[in-house]
C-alpha cells in the first residue's frame, strides 16, 4: 500500500518527507547510528502505525513510543484496588470501556462483572453523576484515569457533584500528568533520546509552558503536534532541524487548536480540586514523583480512596508484571514489542496479559495490528 | 478517550449547569461546556459552534475545516467509531438505569 495516497495532501506529505530526510542527511544520522525521537501520545503511536510514518521516513530516524496511554501505563494494584471497591455491596463501579480489560493481579474489571459485581461503562463521568442522581441507595463511584486531556473533566464533575451535594458519589482517582515521567525517562541513564514530539491535546488543556525544563533543563527539543498524519511529519521536521540547528525549544505546530497558554477554566477548575501526590506508580516505570493527582481534602467527601478506606500506598504493593510479559522493557524502549516471548502467543489484543496490548494506543496494540506483515516479511 | 472528537453545539440544554446538545456524526448528547465559555459571554453564542469534545466535555473551540480534517483522521483510526458507540451504549444503560 502506498500510504501517502491516504494522507489529506499526498503532494505537501511528499515534500515534509523529502525535507525530512535531507535534514536527516544533514544531521549525519544513518540507520546504524539512528536519532531517536520519542512520541509521547498513544494517540500519535496509533497514527503513526496506522499511516506508516515509520516505514515512510529515513532508516536514520526511530521513533520510541512513550508512556503516553494511560490505559497501558495503570499499575495492577489500583486494578485490585478497584475491583475491590466494586465488589462490594452496594457499589455501581463505573468506568470508561478502555479500563475493562486492564489485568489485575487477581482479575481484570471485565472478569469482575462477568463474576457479578455491578460494572458498568460509561461514556463521561457526567454519565456517572446522573446514576448517582437515580440511584440515592447506591454508592456510584467513578473509575477516575487518564492524563490533562480528561483530568479537568473530572474535576469540573466533583465541583458540579459538590454543588448539588450529591453524596453518593465518589470517584476513584488515577489520574496522571504528562510532563513528570518526560524527566523521569530523561534522568534514566539508559535512555538516549535526541526529541519529542509532544500530545497536541494534552496541551490544548496546560499549554505549551509545561514543557520548558525539556529545553531549558535537558537541551532537548519538543514540538507540540496535531494528530493528522501531516501534522505529525510536520512535527518531526521541526524536532530535526532544531536539532540540525543545535536548538531546544518548545514549539507548537499544533497553533490552530493548542493555544500555547492552554485552557484557563481547565487549569483553574483542576488547581482546585487536586493537588499532586508524592508519587505515584506507573506500570513499567515505577513510581514517579509528583506524577499522580489526588483529590483535595476539601473533597474528601467525593474521593473514594478515603470513602473506602482504601487509601494510597498504605500496604504491601506488588509492582511486578505478568509471566513472561515485558511491558516494563517495551515502554521504556529497551525492546521492541515482537521482542517480548508472549508478544501475539500468550499476549494478543482479545486475551491481553499486559496492558501495552489492551488499548488501540499501546505500542504491542499497534504493533499487532499493523506491524503483522511487515515483521513476517523481517523474519 | 485522549483523542476529542469534533461536534457541533445545537441548543442549549441547561444554562447554569453550562449543559448544550452537541451532534457528533449525527449522534446527539448532552456535554458541559464550561471550559469554552469566556466570562462575558453568553452560552447561546456557543449555538452553532463546533468544539472538539472529551468525553463529554467540549475542551476547544474549532473551525469547521479543522473538524471535518479531525473526523477523517479520526475514521480512519477507528476512533470515531470507537466514541459514537460508547456514547450509544451509555445511551442504552441510562434508558434502562433505575
Amino acid at each position: 500500500m502506498n500510504y501517502t495516497d491516504e494522507f489529506r495532501d499526498p503532494v505537501a506529505a511528499r515534500g515534509v518527507l523529502a525535507a525530512i530526510e535531507r535534514v536527516v542527511d544533514e544531521i549525519g544520522a544513518t540507520k546504524d547510528k539512528p536519532l531517536h525521537i520519542m512520541e509521547i501520545c498513544g494517540g500519535h503511536t496509533h497514527a503513526i502505525f496506522r499511516y506508516g510514518l515509520d516505514k515512510l521516513t529515513p532508516p536514520g530516524l526511530e521513533f520510541i513510543h512513550g508512556p503516553g496511554c494511560p490505559v497501558c501505563v495503570l499499575p495492577m494494584s489500583r486494578i485490585d484496588e478497584c475491583v475491590d471497591i466494586a465488589e462490594r455491596p452496594n457499589v455501581i463501579m463505573t468506568t470508561f470501556g478502555d479500563a475493562m480489560r486492564v489485568p489485575g493481579r487477581r482479575k481484570s474489571m471485565m472478569q469482575a462483572k462477568a463474576d457479578g459485581a455491578d460494572i458498568r461503562m460509561v461514556y463521561s463521568q457526567l454519565d456517572a453523576l446522573e446514576l448517582a442522581r437515580r440511584n440515592p441507595g447506591k454508592e456510584v463511584v467513578f473509575f477516575g484515569l487518564g492524563f490533562e486531556t480528561t483530568t479537568p473533566s473530572t474535576a469540573l464533575t466533583i465541583l458540579q457533584a459538590h454543588a448539588d451535594r450529591q453524596s453518593n458519589f465518589s470517584i476513584f482517582c488515577n489520574h496522571i500528568t504528562v510532563p513528570p515521567p518526560i524527566k523521569a525517562l530523561l534522568d534514566d541513564p539508559y535512555m538516549v533520546l535526541d526529541g519529542f514530539v509532544g500530545p497536541g491535546h494534552v496541551s490544548m488543556v496546560i499549554g505549551i509552558r509545561p514543557y520548558d525544563f525539556i529545553a531549558r533543563d535537558y537541551k532537548k527539543p519538543i514540538v507540540v503536534a496535531g494528530f493528522e498524519p501531516l501534522d505529525l511529519l510536520q512535527s518531526v521536521l521541526m524536532v530535526l532541524e532544531q536539532i540540525r540547528d543545535g536548538r531546544a525549544e518548545v514549539e507548537n505546530q499544533y497553533a490552530r487548536v493548542v493555544p500555547d497558554e492552554g485552557n484557563p477554566v481547565s487549569i483553574a477548575a483542576c488547581n482546585e480540586v487536586y493537588q499532586p501526590r508524592p508519587s505515584f506508580e506507573w506500570r513499567g516505570l515505577g513510581e514517579i514523583d509528583a506524577s499522580g493527582l489526588r483529590i483535595r481534602d476539601k473533597y474528601a467527601a467525593f474521593d473514594a480512596e478515603v470513602k473506602f478506606e482504601i487509601g494510597y500506598g498504605t500496604g504491601p504493593r506488588f509492582t511486578g508484571e505478568q509471566d513472561g510479559c515485558r511491558c516494563g522493557d517495551v515502554m521504556t524502549g529497551r525492546i521492541k514489542p515482537h521482542a517480548c516471548p508472549q508478544f501475539g502467543k500468550g499476549c494478543t489484543p482479545e486475551m491481553p496479559l499486559g496492558a501495552l496490548m489492551v488499548s488501540s494506543e499501546g505500542a504491542c496494540a499497534a504493533y499487532y495490528q499493523y506491524g503483522g506483515l511487515r515483521l513476517e516479511a523481517v523474519e | 478517550m485522549c483523542l476529542g472528537i469534533p461536534g457541533r453545539i445545537v441548543t442549549i440544554a441547561d444554562a447554569s449547569r453550562k449543559l448544550a446538545i452537541v451532534e457528533v456524526m449525527g449522534v446527539k448528547r448532552q456535554v458541559n461546556v464550561a471550559c469554552i465559555l469566556k466570562d462575558d459571554e453568553l452560552i447561546e453564542s456557543l449555538v452553532g459552534a463546533w468544539s472538539l469534545i472529551h468525553v463529554g466535555f467540549a475542551m476547544s473551540r474549532i473551525n469547521e475545516q479543522e473538524a471535518a480534517m479531525t473526523l477523517d483522521v479520526l475514521r480512519q483510526l477507528g476512533e470515531a467509531q470507537e466514541e459514537i458507540e460508547a456514547m450509544r451504549a451509555t445511551e442504552r444503560m441510562m434508558a434502562v438505569a433505575l
